[in-house]
């Protein structure tokens, strides 16, 4: 099992405002099973700690260390899905989900045999042949999901996958990202600016603040993992302890923009 | 007083106006009398110029040597068809005409795509090409065709040179540009899979610039049919420019006329096959993905 350490990062934009830092010394461990979940306002560096996990970016100071060894780039061990699916349009829904196993130098017949397992865990059976600009957005989001996956990396990092999608769905694919994470017993590191979607989906919730960016709390909660033990998102979601959570992070946030903005 | 009337005026006019326009673009047959479609205008509008230039030249209105009827046209058409002019028929004409083109294209998409790519993947590559590219881009290719001749005499390497030069810098420009707009995510989304650089060029830069290559090749071949004539100038004996040409010499306006629409039926359907092949190929941009 994987274990993601952020140690004492901070990142400078080149030409940005001088002082201000998109993250300030961040700290945070993704261990073995865990769905960390990075919440806060728009600008806050959300984006700049996923894109330094996924190695697109690199820290000013500090260091991102996998399994102890030093990550100094993208690589397949570290799975990205984005908020604007970046599928790629001149292949099917099969070929999209294989296509990080076709560039693993894998034979058509194992990828495909993959793929087709893959697309089965996100309930796409039945679209393989389909372009993926024929889809919903909500199955252009799954087939993203399903490309990480196939690709078997050992974290999975998600930007605001569900941002764009409606309420209804939104709520479907946060069950359905659930369910995998038990499954296939991955650690996940997701952001989203949408609290009530931290709050259920997260072991472990880091609430950002933002210029410096910094860490601003961090919590441990169980609603995520009730819900994939089999309790159901309305009652978890209606539940006195839910709704307490929420108003209690909620306030956090406020009390938060009460000090930037003094 | 003035000022507020003013603001009323201008909400009631940002009001009502883009919302009936967009009414309009959205849905141009929903409008009461629009029972013509665009296609069927231009057809109507073909065939009354048809109609019209038969009427003048039966009617005896112009001389045949200036506008000959659209019956001895056709009429020539067949003798030129069957018969020959020039000592060729019309198919070997236009066989020699697409053979050059053909030869041209064949070569400039060759070069062309390679040279996109480096311009839009390398600082120095763009240093080096794009004021090159630029520089006789914008030169008639009649002003520098003499050169073309002092350099490489009047044989068909001239002419397929011209028409070459003609179709590469679209070509080029196209795809550097398509290189350049390759999404980021897409990049990013094929990193995290582990794709290393030259899998990232086969796997997504160049399919991604595909319909932008396209459209260089369209834009391309439509100046390089038109650089036609003009390398056929050149000590040709065959080809639709070198049979327009020598009729003109000859003042056989029929003939004349007939290569003219040849090259513009030729034109037009190279422009129709090229726009279907890019719907085949790249059917998302259709749908606004890019
Ligand atoms: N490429 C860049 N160059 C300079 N500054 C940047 C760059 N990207 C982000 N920033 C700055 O860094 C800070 C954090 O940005 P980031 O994109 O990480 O925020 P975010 O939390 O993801 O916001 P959002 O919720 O809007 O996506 C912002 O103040 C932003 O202006
Ligand atoms: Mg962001």
């Amino acid at each position: 099992m994987s274990r993601l350490v952020i140690d004492q990062v901070t990142v400078h934009y080149p030409g940005s405002a001088r002082g201000v830092a998109a993250l300030e010394d961040v700290s945070l461990v993704i261990g073995p099973e865990q769905l960390v979940v990075a919440l806060g306002p728009s600008g806050c560096g959300k984006t700049t700690l996923l894109n330094l996990i996924a190695g697109f970016l690199q820290p000013t100071s500090g260091r991102i260390l996998l399994d102890d060894r030093l990550v100094s780039g993208p690589s397949a061990e570290r799975g990205v899905v984005f908020q604007d699916d970046a599928l790629l349009p001149w292949l099917n829904v099969l070929d999209n989900v294989a296509f990080g196993l076709q560039l693993r130098g894998m034979s058509r017949a194992e990828r495909e045999a993959t793929a087709h397992r893959t697309l089965q865990l996100v309930d796409l059976v039945g679209f393989e042949q389909n372009p993926i600009w024929q889809l919903s957005g909500g199955m252009r989001q799954r087939v993203g999901l399903a490309r990480g996956l196939a690709a078997d990396p050992r974290v999975l990092l998600l930007d605001e996958p569900f941002a764009a999608l409606d309420a209804f769905t939104r709520e479907q694919m946060q069950e359905l990202l659930l369910r995998l994470w038990r499954k296939i017993r991955k650690q996940i590191f997701l952001i989203t600016h949408d609290l009530e979607e931290a709050v259920f989906l997260a072991t472990d919730l880091i609430l950002l603040s933002p210029r410096p960016g910094r860490v601003a709390e961090r919590m441990q909660l169980d609603f995520g993992l009730r819900h994939s033990q089999g309790e159901s998102a309305r009652s978890i979601k209606s539940g006195r302890r839910f709704i307490e959570t929420r108003e209690y992070v909620l306030s956090l946030v406020f009390a938060q923009r009460e000090v930037s903005t003094t | 007083m003035t000022p507020i009337e003013i603001g009323i005026v201008d909400d009631s006019l940002s009001a009502a106006v883009p919302s009936a326009a967009s009414r309009r673009a959205a849905n141009p047959a929903a409008l009461p009398g629009n029972l013509l479609t665009v296609n069927t205008i231009s057809m109507l509008t073909l065939v009354v110029l048809l109609a019209a230039w038969w009427a003048t030249t039966t009617a005896g209105l112009i001389a045949p040597l200036f506008l000959p009827s659209p019956q001895s046209v056709l009429g020539k058409f067949w003798l030129v068809a069957t018969k020959g002019f020039m000592d060729s028929t019309l198919w070997q004409h236009l066989a020699a005409s697409l053979g050059r083109v053909l030869c041209a294209l064949v070569a400039a998409i060759v070069l062309a795509i390679p040279t996109g790519i480096a311009i839009g993947l390398s600082r120095v590559a763009h240093g080096i090409l794009d004021p090159l590219i630029e520089l006789y881009r914008p030169v008639p290719p009649l002003a520098y065709l003499p050169l073309i001749v002092i350099w490489f005499g009047i044989g068909e390497l001239s002419k397929v040179l011209l028409i070459f030069l003609a179709i590469y810098a679209p070509i080029a420009i196209a795809t550097a540009g398509g290189v350049r707009q390759v999404s980021q995510n897409r990049l990013r989304a094929a990193q995290s899979l582990g794709a290393t650089r030259f899998q990232l060029l086969r796997y997504v830069v160049l399919p991604s610039a595909v319909p932008d290559i396209l459209t260089g090749i369209r834009i391309g071949l439509g100046t390089g049919w038109s650089t036609l004539v003009a390398a056929e100038l050149v000590a040709a004996t065959s080809g639709l420019g070198f049979m327009v040409q020598s009729a003109a010499q000859f003042l056989v306006t029929d003939v004349v006329i007939l290569g003219i629409a040849v090259i513009a039926i030729i034109a037009f359907a190279l422009e129709l096959s090229l726009r279907a092949l890019s719907r085949r190929l790249a059917p998302w941009r259709e749908q606004g993905i890019s």
